[in-house]
């Protein structure tokens, strides 16, 4: 009878470990595959033949990156775009999680601007109207059409919020009475002490910023000043570009397979995202656990 | 003399303090405020866009009123009802099957004991979280084509190659599939959490009484997160409208249309494809309006069942 249990749980064990290594392989395997395809020649890459190890392994689709001028300017325009819209998301979540984490006594308006908030999460005026407010706005082509729309994060300004909220209230009082300012609390005692949640908030803010491509597509009019998903975009997805090559970019393709070079840019443009996470990991989860299991 | 002096001063003071308190906190509100008012609020206010033919060069306010024109032509439209069917579908499924695999990782990973070995698993199956649909979608297209990766597999096992996104019987079940793909290890994130606090007594005792682990996890862990699935649950209540944009939108094509066109998809062709402003904004405003209701109920019955509460 005991030995039997035994056996059974052994049995259930194996089975976790077998379902489990298959749920990692299955996340892992399309991104392997993709930088096999990226690093094998055409012939074999058109035939279908790359599986999850380069065949006849060749650095041709980096090298032709390399040549390749609008992938450039494209991450040029990411990195600017996540330089200036990741501190203002994080400005905006602080300046406004801290006066709506305080009670009601110390900030009798913070319910009104609460239920604005909120309202303003629930509901949007759709598509059209913001493209029609754009355009009125003369913000067409320019990178704050990218950034200023959703420099107010709702959901991450209740975030901070609520980890702000649940610091203890002793550090207020105990300031006060050593002659603090409210502004002064708010960056000397407060901000500190919510550095893992900020931590969070930046990592969404940059994997945000980083993977947007609707708004460049439909906000970018010149080639220019797009980022690189919405240049990655235009390439794979809707390959209505091929038409309008340059005669290098035909001279590229000649010796490149366009699946390895399509493969090659979609790896590095998902390159820093895999570098970055592991290594925040940890906040995020901290953060997500923090933020939502509040009662 | 001097104790009067020492207790009132103070008392102004304070009073005087907790004014500029007040006023540097409204202060710190209004750039933010300012936004919203520009990105959020004046959008709303298009919306008057759907009760018109809107002409762009006539602007809101030169464009001619049409009242509900827009809605009854859109009602007409065999177009909308299959969207609306597949949106319903599309992002039901999705919600049924983004529930249950997450549980079900989150209750098989906790039975991995090797602390190491969990990290590296937790790490890998979250990771396609934060990976953007036009990536996903362009790695998912190349596999999925008939030279691609997931064909080759099928021909050295001797079987036909399936031109997948041809097919609408196909096209959902991959748009669920790869969906879920993304989304089922940070989903179960939240679980874990749950189930890192469930009493180890619990345990024991279960053991004791001559439950084996499939018993304990039964008996001990799902009650233990119970709540946590039912809260979750009634809050993906208000995503039965949203069968996620990015994702068709990067793998989807005109062949499929009639199974995995969705609502959102629908807004952006007729809208900023067609340019039929007035259409478009009336199905935007009509998703809007379902959504937001439904985003009401959830938080209403999930502060009803289990006291959650956002803020």
């Amino acid at each position: 009878m005991v030995k039997s249990k035994a056996v059974s749980d052994r049995i259930l064990i194996v089975v976790c470990y077998t379902l489990v290594t298959l749920g990692v392989l299955l996340c892992l395997l399309p991104i392997v595959h993709t930088l096999a395809l990226s690093l094998s020649d055409k012939a074999s890459a058109t035939a279908g033949l790359v599986g999850l190890w380069p065949v006849n392994f060749t650095g041709a689709a980096y090298a032709a990156i390399l040549r390749d001028k609008l992938f450039f300017t494209a991450l040029g325009n990411s990195l600017l775009r996540v330089a200036l819209g990741v501190p203002i998301n994080v400005l905006f979540c602080i300046i406004m999680g801290y006066p709506l984490s305080r009670s009601r006594k110390q900030f009798p308006q913070r319910n009104i601007y609460m239920w604005f908030l909120v309202f303003t999460m629930l509901f949007s005026g759709g598509m059209i109207p913001s493209y029609v407010l754009i355009d009125e706005l003369g913000l067409m082509d320019s990178i704050w059409a990218l950034i200023l729309p959703s420099a107010v994060g709702a959901y991450n300004i209740i975030l901070l919020m609520n980890y702000f909220k649940n610091l203890p209230g002793e550090l207020d009082e105990a300031a006060r009475i050593d002659g603090a300012g409210a502004m002064r609390i708010m960056w000397n005692i407060y901000v500190p002490l919510a550095l893992p949640c900020i931590a969070t908030i930046a990592l969404f803010s940059f994997v945000g910023h980083w993977n947007a491509w609707f708004d460049a597509a439909i906000y970018m009019e010149s080639q220019s000043k797009i980022p690189l998903q919405t240049y990655i975009q235009q390439l794979v997805v809707e390959s209505s570009v091929s038409s309008s090559l340059s005669p290098e970019e035909q001279m590229m393709l000649a010796e490149v397979s366009g699946k390895s070079f399509n493969a090659a840019k979609v790896f590095v443009t998902m390159l820093p995202l895999l570098l970055v996470y592991p290594f925040v990991q940890r906040y995020f989860v901290q953060g997500i656990v923090i933020g939502s299991v509040k009662g | 003399m001097n104790k009067t002096l020492t207790v009132s001063p103070p008392k102004v003071r304070r009073k005087k303090r907790l004014n500029t308190e007040v006023l540097s906190y409204n202060l710190l509100m209004l750039p933010g405020m300012i936004l919203l008012l520009i990105f959020a609020v004046l959008p709303m206010v298009g919306i008057v866009i759907a009760f018109q033919r809107f002409i762009p060069a006539k602007g809101i306010w030169g464009s001619e009123w049409v009242g509900l024109e827009n809605f009854r032509l859109i009602f007409n439209l065999p177009d909308s009802w299959t969207v609306l069917r597949n949106t319903l579908a599309l992002a039901v499924t999705k919600m049924v099957v983004g529930t249950v695999v997450p549980i079900f990782f989150a209750l098989i990973l906790n039975e991995i004991r090797c602390a190491p070995y969990k990290k590296f698993a937790q790490t890998a199956v979250y990771m396609p979280y934060f990976l953007s649909w036009v990536l996903l979608g362009s790695i998912f297209l190349s596999m999925l084509r008939t030279d691609g990766a997931i064909n080759s597999l099928i021909k050295f096992f001797g079987g036909e190659p399936i031109m997948f996104m041809a097919s609408n019987r196909w096209a959902p079940i991959i748009v669920v599939v790869t969906d879920c793909w993304k989304n089922f290890g940070y989903g179960s994130i939240i679980y874990l959490a749950a189930l890192s606090g469930v009493n180890v007594n619990l345990y024991e005792a279960a053991a004791i009484d001559g439950a084996n682990r499939l018993k304990q996890i039964w008996h001990v862990t799902l009650p233990a997160i119970a709540p946590t699935i039912v809260l979750v649950a009634t809050l993906s209540l208000g995503n039965v409208l949203n069968a996620g944009f990015d994702q068709i939108y990067n793998m989807y094509n005109p062949l499929v249309y009639d199974s995995i066109d969705i609502i959102d998809t629908f807004v952006y062709r007729i809208g900023l494809v067609e340019m039929q402003y007035g259409l478009s904004t009336a199905v935007g405003l009509f998703k809007s309006v379902v959504s937001m209701v439904l985003i009401i109920l959830s938080y209403w019955l999930a502060r009803k069942w289990t006291g959650y509460r956002i803020f």
